[in-house]
């Protein structure tokens, strides 16, 4: 606010007609944009190729306008022998099937028992299972089927935005503000105070965004805040692997079901998808057409390819043999960024939860929405397809959890 | 080969998308229709209804009217739009309440700090005007900024008074709005106590971790890009279309919908007679077959008909290196080795020999990969060799023809008639037991077992 001006003054600003001052901002806004020169600067065929290009040297003469100059036309070209492979969106490829009909969405459990918001869930391989985490500290394990409440721990951090089921069901991470994550032995002894047994596995230097144990209970994948993935062993805690490569936030992360079982993709702040070589630590894929960053990845169920959620208010689904993306899901009146998505069991229908509280369901194949779910009463946080397909959990900072299915009728 | 490229930190202010609902709700000529408003006694210019928001959204998005007035509402709720009846109240009425946009100066994008003078210089504009008889949270507010500032009251009281006077000289419709758009803004920024609060965003991200220039590595795959394989997708979604519950149901009936968990009893991992869908889907892929645990347990009795069971048993003790303790990797190396790779071993495998020989090599500083080639050796090995012929096998086909294809249940006739949702005993308790009894294996899955014992 203008502070020192006159009274008059501030209230002449707050007078202005909002259509007059609209305009102005837009026109101002389109000045700074620099983005605009990239598409259409020239390109001759005799300049070099991308790969040649950037292998030149750094001359100590090189003004920061002229590397600038030179990192965006690389860019340019990148996109340019992208696209001339780019044959058509998957949209096109699919016109001819048929489209899918009505949906009916209908919640079936309301898991209530979480004082605070609901930050992250996640399935136990047992189908009926989940373990859900909050602001307040909390970690609960429910029977979601009986709504039961069968286990609970209060960590001693607030805003806990990642927890994760082992896949035996005899174990939970967790971790958040406290940068670490923590794996926490289920025992069924009711007198056992189960933060007594509690292992401190991942330490990182920021928050913790995201954890998923891999295909056992001994090695934990983190994704955090300081920019970094990691890959864990649970008994000694050791760091097996580390990721660089993210300028910003970690935000997601999500294993491959590939038969090698090697590689995983990450979404950050920095509005990139990557993807890593778990033995290596390198990053071997990367993709940025997100405006804004990726809340959520999640692979397609066969490993070909995989759905981000992002702040810009589109999930979207990146390919990974043909390097590019191939289909946007998005609609002018989502206007709120998408927190988490997943995959129904055939990969045919893509659910995203939203920061609008609502959850809409994409046909993937052909592009469309074919339903949406209103019923949260604040934002979706975390969104998981049950094991074997029969529903999806969504967790909300309304302090739920909902349990639905989703009928073709 | 590996590329670099210099990249730059781009600060680009984007256009939220709820702005861009906002300036199309206002363009001249195909946004909102505005029009007076009547308060009580006051016309207000440039106001519409809610009726107008939602039927403006409805068309332009074409979406239902629920929708409609769930992307109004939270217009509303985020300050881009505000009541002129019951302004305290920021929620979207679908009536003839009427609402005007809220000034490009309060946006909540514009991202200024709502400081303490200012809600200091609102809130004693209010007590003047409502000589003294503030809200309960307001008061509270104010005893707190007059303690807390106490040093600049004197200015804050003559900015309140100086607002005032001009504000006075306005037409009372002018003085309505004015005070009305403030309030929304206040409403937002300082919300009531138990109200939610709409700023709240969560942890802080730092979108930039440095602003110096940074080196992105590039691989060299763009040089190698192959052509997008089109009808991968819709070729998966086809295979597996009768599979997904959400798209084909769920034979006998979804848990979840019906309470009944036959559906689950039928698909554990330890029944005798495995389903239809579930023998049709390990011919999807060799994939599908190993991570089913009875399928993987099914194509082993097969092997060992074939007397080539040590290749799965090999992958499997693979798997166990990769994905366990750290500490344990040196010992299974060695027993992997000794059992299956050295001479005369007891379970041979038949690795070619220049995998034999870098696999070898790496025993030498064994760590969780060195197995990697070998076990992919003897996957692929498997996987074009006797999955296929699994599959033609008599004992596949009759898993086939004995499997089980349950009829899906009609909705029940009384659907309002629940069943009772029976307990599964917790897979924890579960591993607790077999390791009582010192059956338990190392690795998750095939210790999950059935849910429901009891009728």
């Amino acid at each position: 606010m203008l502070r020192g001006s006159s009274a008059v003054a501030i209230d002449n600003e707050r007078n202005k007609h909002p259509s007059d001052v609209i305009a102005a901002a837009s026109a101002a806004r389109a000045r700074r944009s620099g983005r605009v020169g990239l598409a259409t600067a020239s390109r001759s065929t005799s300049d070099p190729h991308p790969a040649e290009m950037a292998t030149h040297e750094l001359h100590p003469n090189d003004t920061l306008t002229t590397l600038k100059m030179e990192s965006e036309n690389l860019k340019a070209k990148l996109e340019e022998e992208r696209a001339k492979l780019h044959d058509v969106e998957l949209h096109q490829v699919a016109e001819k099937i048929e489209a899918l009909g009505q949906f009916v969405m209908k919640t079936r459990r309301t898991l209530k028992g979480h004082g605070n918001k609901v930050l992250c869930m996640d399935w136990c391989k047992d189908k009926r299972r989940i373990v859900s985490s909050s602001q307040d500290g909390k970690v609960i394990v429910w029977d979601a089927f009986t709504t039961n409440k069968e286990h609970a721990v209060t960590m001693p951090c607030t805003w806990v935005m990642a927890c994760a089921y082992a896949p035996s069901g005899c174990a939970v991470a967790c971790g958040g503000l406290d940068n670490k994550c923590s794996v926490y032995p289920l025992s069924l002894d009711k007198n056992e105070n189960l933060a007594a047994k509690k292992k401190s596995v991942a330490m990182h230097t920021n928050y913790l965004s995201a954890c998923s144990f891999t295909n056992s209970d001994m090695q934990i994948l983190t994704s955090s805040g300081d920019g970094t993935c990691a890959l864990w062993d649970v008994e000694s805690g050791q760091l097996l692997q580390s990721f660089h490569g993210h300028g910003a936030d970690v935000l997601c992360l999500d294993l491959a079901p590939s038969e090698t079982g090697n590689t995983f993709v990450s979404g950050g702040c920095d509005k990139k998808a990557n993807v890593w070589d778990m033995r290596s630590g390198q990053c071997i894929q990367s993709f940025e057409t997100h405006e804004s960053d990726i809340n959520s990845v999640r692979y397609y169920p066969s490993g070909d390819a995989f759905a981000s959620g992002s702040d810009d208010a589109t999930c979207r689904l990146y390919d990974l043999r043909a390097d590019r993306e191939v289909a946007i899901y998005s609609k002018e009146s989502i206007i709120f960024g998408a927190s988490s998505v997943d995959f129904s069991l055939s990969g045919r229908l893509l659910f995203g939860g939203y920061n609008d509280y609502t959850i809409n369901v994409w046909d993937v194949l052909k592009g469309n929405r074919v339903s949406i779910l209103f019923g949260h009463e604040n934002r979706v946080s975390t969104l998981r397809v049950s094991p074997d397909g029969t529903a999806f959990c969504s967790g909300s900072w309304d302090h739920t959890l909902r349990v639905s299915e989703e009928e073709g009728i | 080969v590996f590329t670099f490229i210099l990249k730059f930190q781009h600060d680009h202010k984007v256009s939220l998308p709820m702005e861009q609902v906002i300036v199309a709700m206002q363009d001249p000529d195909l946004g909102i229709k505005m029009k007076n408003q009547r308060l009580l006694i006051t016309v207000i210019p440039h106001a519409m209804t809610g009726n107008d928001i939602v039927e403006w959204l409805m068309k332009k998005y074409s979406i239902m009217e629920e929708e409609a007035l769930h992307v109004g509402d939270l217009l509303v709720r985020h300050g881009y739009i505000y009541p002129l009846k019951e302004p305290r109240n920021l929620v979207l009425r679908p009536d003839e309440s009427p609402y005007r946009f809220q000034t490009p100066y309060f946006w909540s994008s514009q991202q200024w700090p709502a400081s303490e003078l200012d809600y200091a210089i609102y809130l004693t504009k209010k007590n003047i005007r409502k000589q003294g008889q503030l809200i309960d949270y307001e008061k509270e507010n104010y005893n707190l900024l007059h303690k807390r500032i106490n040093h600049t009251w004197d200015f804050v009281v003559m900015q309140a008074k100086e607002q005032l006077r001009a504000s006075k000289q306005r037409r009372k419709a002018d003085r309505i709005v004015l005070e009305c758009q403030e309030q929304a803004y206040w409403l937002i920024n300082r919300p009531p106590p138990g109200a939610f609060d709409i700023r709240e965003h969560g942890p802080e991200r730092r979108n930039r971790l440095t602003s110096r220039v940074q080196l992105v590595r590039l691989h060299s795959f763009i040089i190698h890009q192959k052509k997008i394989h089109d009808r991968t997708f819709i070729k998966y979604s086809e295979q597996y279309f009768s599979h997904d519950p959400m798209m084909h149901g769920c034979p006998p009936s979804n848990p979840w919908i019906t309470d009944d968990i036959t559906h689950w009893a039928l698909n554990t991992n330890t029944v005798s007679t495995p389903t239809k869908l579930r023998v049709e889907r390990w011919s999807f892929r060799f994939m599908e077959l190993l991570s089913d645990p009875l399928g993987r347990l099914k194509f082993m009795e097969y092997l060992e008909k074939e007397f080539s069971a040590e290749n799965l048993c090999f992958w499997e003790a693979c798997e166990d290196i990769r994905h366990g303790e750290n500490s344990r990797i040196p010992q299974k190396v060695q027993e992997v080795y000794k059992q299956f790779l050295a001479p005369g071993a007891s379970k041979w495998v038949n690795v070619d020999s220049k995998t034999m020989e870098k696999t070898l090599e790496g025993l030498r500083r064994p760590n969780r990969f060195v197995m990697d080639d070998a076990q992919m050796h003897i996957y692929f090995l498997m996987k074009k060799d006797s999955y296929p012929r699994y599959l033609k096998s008599d004992l596949y086909k009759n898993l086939l023809v004995k499997a089980i294809a349950p009829q899906e249940t009609k909705r029940s006739v009384f659907p309002f008639m629940r069943r009772h949702r029976h307990s599964s005993p917790n897979p924890a308790l579960v591993a607790q037991a077999l390791e009582e009894d010192g059956k338990a294996k190392r690795l998750g899955s095939p210790r999950i077992t059935s849910p429901a014992t009891s009728p």
